[in-house]
């Protein structure tokens, strides 16, 4: 690649080897991901085996728990709105190739300052506007711990890996303090957690259903990143600086408030995640707003091939494996660790996947050619 | 609150440090042979929660402390054998598989873990005072009246720093990791090379993890290390791949997050949640500023860091 060929290269070795292919086809771009899971489910169920369970019959309650009526599959919808939402803000990222992996804490910044919104600045205020300004408020706020590592990276070259992941710890602690301490419920017996907001603040729901207008969100937030991202010449730059940061800066493109945008776009999408969860689920903030729905979102972005469109359907069908799970904590007391166990499996095989939908494999007859 | 801060205080404080400190040593050190050969592995996390878990559950069934010890560095190295397939066979993105090690780890110890939570310990490490170097005042409370897991890790700081710096297997090593096709071509296997250093790095990490389960708080509870395996990846970045000064790094992360504990338990006037967020808030901080030191002194980090070798496309 980039290393300086000074030496003769040593002899071909006969057999088999990898060579690149020009471009992956659609079959083994579609075909690897549901095999990826598929194979996934197979590992998750010998372990389960080796820890005593019947594996069978826990995917099948995980399953039921998921899809199985009207009701778990609004559920799963519920689920799908903050992994959508923080999914499609590290797919973002991920372009670039700035591995935002604190999402986790830009969506309880983003709570926050919601939660402000709600509670103190735009208390008394209509629906028109009190839901509007804490939709800012969320996304100021997960913009602001977003762009923390994003002026780091730009400015200054710190690997914005730690630097978000170590964020999360701080944003989870503060609003923890919130909680416990200034924004206590007085009436709360004890309890952490802020007062109950306003109805005002409560985002329209689909029916009898908890789907809320978050899903709205997160779609039109889909299909105005996938058009940013495929027609617009900002939406170029990042992709060549994903590729090449060298090549980015060659071409005059401002890489490091490149950097900083994308990681208060990011940030800011998982802060409104935190919001939307807030005004349409939990309307109260509470430490356990997220089950860590920012680290599941990394699998989110990755898996939808960090395709707008293709991480809408991923976001479904790992709501449905997060609603499983709590499922099969409640009915067969089985830790719901599961599900982060069974999405790191299926994120192993689809990394192993990908040699085969980016190379094929040739024969090297013994003078070395290719044939 | 001003008698809190005696010379007892800060005896304690140190003394603390070197224990806390040797769990994200032993993990540095593994990632710092990891990334010499050219391997990134952001597993580090995982890994320590698998070791931690898996040093338990082996001293919990045997009732040996040290074979716990064992038991976390093969699981530790298990785990890292996944990274290692995943990007040096299969040529993966080695942050994405990275990460995909910390979040199969950290949900597969809860579930494998979850009858374990709140067990108590059969056996642990426990203090040992050596003879004389331990009645040194001070001194002797703070380095000479610890647990085996840190006597261990002063001995293997310099031997590691002698075997990456002095040795001919430490200079293929870091050849491996600037410039894998002149390694190639002296010779080397770097496939087989850099699963030796990904594997043994993950061992290190299962050892850090053990630290935690068997020395400084016994026992199992989900997602105990609480993101001290970051802080370990922070840590070599801050002592530029080298054994030594990752070590420095390490205890004084040690003494940030035992003072953080002792300043709770004297009762300062800062809410426990900002005391609990200075470890992470230093570590963004300590990253910064080496960021800046390491380039303004030109110290890269391994140039071939990060990227699979794939000798057909040099």
């Amino acid at each position: 690649m980039s290393a300086p060929a000074t030496t003769t290269p040593p002899p071909p070795v006969r057999g088999w080897r990898l060579e690149r292919v020009s471009k992956p086809s659609i079959a083994a771009q579609i075909l690897v991901p549901i095999a990826s899971i598929v194979a996934a489910l197979v590992v998750g169920g010998a372990i389960m085996l080796f820890a005593g369970e019947n594996p069978l019959s826990v995917y099948r309650e995980m399953f039921d728990g998921a899809f199985g009526s009207n009701y778990r599959r609004s559920e799963t919808l519920v689920k799908m709105i903050p992994l959508l939402l923080t999914g499609l803000g590290v797919a973002v990222a991920f372009r670039m190739q700035l591995w935002n992996i604190g999402a986790e804490g830009q969506f309880y910044f983003g709570a926050v300052f919601a939660t402000w919104v709600a509670l103190y600045g735009f208390a008394d205020s209509g629906a028109w506007i009190v839901i509007p300004a804490m939709m800012v408020g969320g996304m100021l706020g997960g913009a602001l711990w977003g762009g923390i590592p994003g002026v780091l990276r730009g400015y200054l070259g710190v690997n914005e890996t730690i630097t978000s992941l170590m964020l999360n710890y701080v944003a989870i602690l503060f609003a923890s303090w919130l909680v416990h301490g200034p924004w206590r419920n007085p009436d709360g017996f004890g309890f952490p957690g802020t007062e109950i907001f306003a109805a005002a603040t409560y985002l329209p729901t689909w029916g009898t259903t908890r789907v809320h207008l978050g899903l709205v969100f997160g779609l039109v937030a889909a299909v105005i990143l996938s058009f940013v991202l495929q027609r617009t010449r900002w939406g170029y730059e990042i992709s060549i600086a994903g590729n090449s940061e060298r090549v980015a800066k060659y071409a005059g493109m401002a890489t490091g408030r490149n950097m900083v945008i994308v990681m208060l776009v990011s940030g800011g999408l998982a802060g409104l995640a935190g919001m939307s969860e807030l005004a349409g689920i939990g309307h109260s903030l509470q430490r356990e707003l997220s089950p860590g729905y920012g680290y599941t979102a990394i699998i989110v972005a990755w898996l939808g091939r960090l395709n707008p469109f293709g991480i809408i359907l991923v976001a479904f069908l790992l709501a449905g494996l997060l609603v499983g799970g709590e499922q099969i904590q409640l009915s067969l007391g089985l830790p719901s660790a599961v599900a982060p166990m069974l999405q790191g499996i299926i994120l192993f095989f689809l990394l192993g996947g990908d040699l085969l939908t980016l190379y094929r494999i040739v024969r090297v007859s013994a003078t070395g050619a290719a044939s | 609150m001003s008698d809190a801060f005696t010379i007892g205080f800060l005896t304690s404080v140190l003394a603390a440090a070197m224990m806390s400190g040797s769990a994200i040593l032993y993990a540095a050190l593994g990632e710092v042979l990891a990334e010499r050969a050219g391997v990134l592995n952001l597993g580090v996390e995982g890994m320590m929660l698998m070791g931690a878990l898996g040093g338990f559950a082996m001293c919990y069934w045997t009732g040996s402390a040290e074979l716990g010890v064992l038991g976390a560095i093969v699981v530790g190295g298990a785990m890292a054998a996944i990274h290692a397939v995943l990007t040096v066979s299969f040529r993966a993105n080695q942050v994405v598989s990275g990460l995909a090690l910390t979040i199969f780890g950290g949900g597969l110890s809860a579930y494998l873990g979850a009858s374990l939570v709140g067990k108590p310990a059969p056996d642990r490490f426990s203090r040992i005072d050596i003879p004389l170097l331990g009645d040194v005042p001070e001194i002797g409370n703070i380095l000479f009246n610890q647990n085996a897991l840190v006597y261990l890790a002063y001995v293997l700081v310099p031997l590691l720093w002698w075997f990456v710096f002095r040795t001919r297997p430490g200079l293929n090593l870091r050849a491996i990791g600037e410039n894998p096709a002149t390694a190639d071509a002296m010779g080397l296997n770097i496939a087989r090379q850099r699963y030796v250093y990904v594997i043994v790095g993950g061992g290190f990490a299962g050892l850090g993890g053990a630290v935690i389960s068997l020395a400084t708080n016994p026992g199992w509870a989900e997602n105990v290390t609480a993101g001290r395996g970051w802080i370990a990846v922070a840590l070599v970045i801050f002592g530029t791949w080298n054994p030594s000064r990752v070590a420095a790094g390490a205890f004084l992360f040690g003494a940030v997050e035992a003072g953080q504990f002792r300043l709770q338990g004297i009762n300062v006037p800062v809410s426990s949640f900002f005391l609990n967020m200075l470890p992470y808030a230093f570590t963004v901080l300590v990253l910064v500023f080496s960021t800046m030191r390491t380039r303004r002194l030109r110290i890269g980090q391994p140039a071939a860091l990060g990227r699979a070798y794939i000798r057909e496309e040099r």
